[in-house]
């Protein structure tokens, strides 16, 4: 049984189709008048945020609230962070609270793994969002919003994302959903293209287990799904690309280069949405943009990784990996399942 | 002054003689000598090597002195085989003036661990703008030779070809911390593979490798030598080869931890394998190796930099870079370079001492072990194995990346100007 959810890359094909399974269950309960459960009664959850990052912590409050946790909200801003506490004495000082789990949304990479496996607190961790490292949930409600809007609610059960095309689009050198996606889409299965100018993808990423292109024109005919990364306009300053009208042209998605797209495929927008950047109000707007349905989503999703991780009912990820030792036997941290 | 004698010692690895210690002084080498009324000590097999000599080490002092002193650092490097040492400029205040590299010079000789030899920073304050003074450094009585603005790199051509220049005057040298400033800004971890998984800003080994480049050029150009500080690239040792090839004046030196461990340890997150320049590939790792073997890098250099545990226990991006070396760099060499036959002991005391010496111009170090030489020595148990265990250092610090690593050989034995500062593993 896994105690942590650090990375998608940490999950199996089962454990992320159980994760899925077990939302569409919690989905359910957002449908009765009463969407509540009592499942985490006297558990006690920390929403423990040194980023700002108001829809990720609502999102999180409201999934522990349905599971009835006791929820701490914790923000570094004005706390004792600010005047340079360190993460291990923060975590320390609220682990000694009694916590059950920790979430954590941190600007440096690493962040939480660091807290799940330095020795430094007893609780589950899970990942909120690390720098621009992993952000699994946000991966585990976009691949749910997928496999209900390809596959079907129901069909979809049991079931994963074998053979869909997926295209994530904008910024990926500073997205930490764009490598949780594609760790995830390839553990279910699907075939990921990126597409993004050559300054905006990692220079290591011809070792990731996706396809590459610099051209979205070519690509949307071959999409399933269509994910739109948020560009933020302070990248030009750094050279990143010229101008934000430049980016639009190149790389936005707008009406007609939706029209492209297949009759059944879907946009995605993990938010907050740059109108007018990377995707143009007439997209954001339609029907197959599933932007807020992915927010009603990712409560489900959250609701499901919670009630695995602290409920009880065994997950069988593999265990947190182990640091590479050296030179000969090194472990690679994302393993291909 | 009494006289010992180091009995049935492989010296520089080869076959067992004995060395007889008057004073200061080595007095004899040979067979069968007299141990009549002088203290012996049994080396039976182990290697006997010139005193080894690190042309890049931090001492802290003055003003990090909770990390390190030039007592602790020193006795550190005695624990490590090290009989002079040269103690990187960036303290606080910076050691930029006469004054300071004079004390840090003086701490070192009432201490009596090691030789300190202090480095004078290129710029005022490290700040890469104006040249300190050089001159005054040098005719100090630390009498300084090698000038490094190490942890910034002098980045600014015009600046870094002046210091060239002028330090041709008296024998000087200019050691480059190659490190290209605005392709490395904010830069955590090595830029490949592993850091697009990590998320970590990448730290390309081009910043490192076009920096060398201009430098080995800019010292052809000047008629000057130059020295490059810890080379970490494969790309770094073909420029570095080049320049040799033509003629330039360059020295190199690589540290033992890129030596061996490689980026994908980063994956721990864990902040201790932190370190600028930073851990790189196998491919790296592999280069450099082949490189200190063919004399393409000269020495080995610790880079030895201790922090306080407060600076490693916590996120990565928030940790300081550096690791501690001095009392595990022979051990790292031997299993890199030795055990895999790459370098013979009579190499190693090349790369670790008679050719640091010579590049910093350290008098009576680097020496043969021969009569009449002053007898700065190393004694090594080359069959000795055991895991590292940084409760035992005698560094202030702890941020070792080897905690719990098996590692080769460990010295017994060390001896400044004829006084044992190490004996059986114990600092005297």
């Amino acid at each position: 049984m896994q105690r942590h959810l650090i990375s998608a890359a940490d999950l199996t094909r089962d454990d992320a189709v159980l994760i899925l399974d077990t939302a569409e269950e919690m989905a359910r309960v957002a449908d009765r008048p009463i969407k509540k459960l009592p499942t985490l009664r006297g558990r006690t959850v920390v929403n423990l945020f040194f980023e700002d990052s108001t829809r990720t912590r609502i999102s999180f409050e409201a999934a522990e609230k349905r599971l009835s946790a006791d929820v701490i909200n914790f923000t570094a801003k004005g706390s004792s962070v600010s005047k340079g506490e360190s993460l291990k004495d923060t975590a320390q000082t609220l682990e000694a609270m009694g916590v059950d789990a920790v979430v954590i949304r941190h600007g440096a990479s690493g962040a939480p793994y660091r807290l799940a496996t330095s020795g430094w607190i007893d609780a589950a961790v899970i990942n909120a969002g690390d720098g621009t490292h992993q952000h699994p949930t946000q991966a585990l409600l976009d691949a749910f919003t997928m496999r209900r809007r390809l596959v079907g609610r129901d069909t979809g059960l049991g079931r994963d994302l074998a053979g869909k095309r997926i295209t994530i689009v904008g910024d990926v050198l500073h997205s930490r959903v764009a490598r949780s996606n594609v760790e995830l889409l390839h553990t279910l299965g699907a075939d990921v293209t990126l597409v993004a100018p050559p300054t905006l993808l990692p220079v290591g990423v011809p070792s990731w287990p996706c396809e590459i292109s610099y051209d979205l024109d070519s690509t949307l005919p071959k999409s399933d799904a269509v994910m739109m990364l948020r560009v933020q306009r302070e990248r030009m300053n750094a050279a990143f690309f010229p101008t934000e009208r430049e980016y639009a042209r190149r790389y936005g998605l707008d009406a007609d280069r939706m029209a492209k797209m297949p009759e059944h495929a879907i946009v995605m927008h993990p938010g907050p949405m740059v109108r007018g950047m990377e995707i143009t109000a007439e997209v954001a707007d339609s029907p197959r943009c599933t932007a807020v349905e992915q927010v009603s989503n990712g409560v489900s999703i959250r609701m499901a990784v919670l009630y695995l991780l602290l409920g009880g009912a065994a997950f069988d990820a593999k265990a947190a990996p182990e640091a590479a030792n050296g030179l000969v036997d090194t472990h690679p941290r994302t393993e291909e399942k | 002054m009494s006289k010992t004698l180091i009995r049935g010692a492989k010296v520089l690895g080869g076959e067992p003689q004995d060395v007889l210690i008057d004073g200061e002084t080595i007095e004899a080498v040979g067979t069968g000598l007299t141990d009549e009324g002088v203290e012996v000590v049994e080396a039976d097999g182990k290697v006997l090597l010139p005193g080894l000599v690190d042309l890049h080490t931090h001492l802290r002092e003055p003003g990090r002195e909770d990390s390190e002193t030039v007592l602790t650092g020193t006795r550190a490097a005695a624990r490590g085989g090290y009989t002079a040492v040269f103690a990187m400029a960036n303290t606080f205040p910076v050691a930029d003036t006469a004054g300071v590299v004079e004390q840090v010079w003086r701490l070192g000789r009432e201490h009596g661990y090691c030789d300190v030899q202090p480095i004078g920073a290129v710029t005022v304050g490290l700040e890469g703008r104006k040249l300190a003074e050089l001159g005054a450094m040098h005719e100090s009585a630390a009498g300084v030779t090698v000038f490094s603005d190490d942890g910034k790199c002098v980045d600014d051509a015009v600046i870094m070809r002046r210091a060239l220049e002028y330090v041709k005057a008296f024998g000087g040298v200019i050691a480059q911390h190659a490190q290209e400033p605005r392709l490395t800004e904010g830069a955590q971890m090595n830029e490949g593979v592993v850091s697009s998984e990590l998320g970590l800003r990448g730290w390309p080994a081009v910043a490192e490798e076009s920096i060398i480049a201009r430098d080995v050029l800019l010292a052809e150009h000047v008629g000057s030598r130059v020295h490059i500080c810890h080379l970490s690239t494969a790309g770094s040792v073909e420029i570095v080869r080049w320049a040799k090839s033509r003629g330039i004046d360059v020295t190199a030196e690589v540290t033992p931890h890129h030596l061996l461990l490689t980026d994908e340890l980063v994956r721990s997150y864990n902040p201790v394998y932190k370190v600028n320049p930073p851990l790189r590939t196998e491919r790296d790792v592999m280069a450099l190796r082949e490189a200190l073997a063919d004399g393409t890098i000269d020495i080995v250099a610790t880079d030895h930099a201790p922090h306080p545990h407060e600076d490693k226990d916590c996120e990565w991006a928030a940790a300081a870079m550096g690791m501690v070396g001095l009392e595990t760099a022979l051990s790292v060499v031997q299993q890199t370079m030795v055990d895999t036959g790459l370098l013979d002991w009579a190499g190693v005391a090349d790369r670790m001492s008679f050719t640091p010496a010579r590049i910093g111009r350290a008098g009576g170090h680097g020496r043969p072990v021969s009569a009449g030489e002053p007898a700065n020595l190393t004694l090594v148990d080359t069959a000795y194995r055991g895991q590292v265990d940084p409760a035992g250092f005698a560094s202030r610090s702890r941020n070792t990346p080897y905690e719990g690593r098996e590692l080769p050989g460990r010295v017994t034995h060390t001896w400044l100007r004829g006084t044992a500062t190490l004996v059986d593993g114990k600092l005297a």
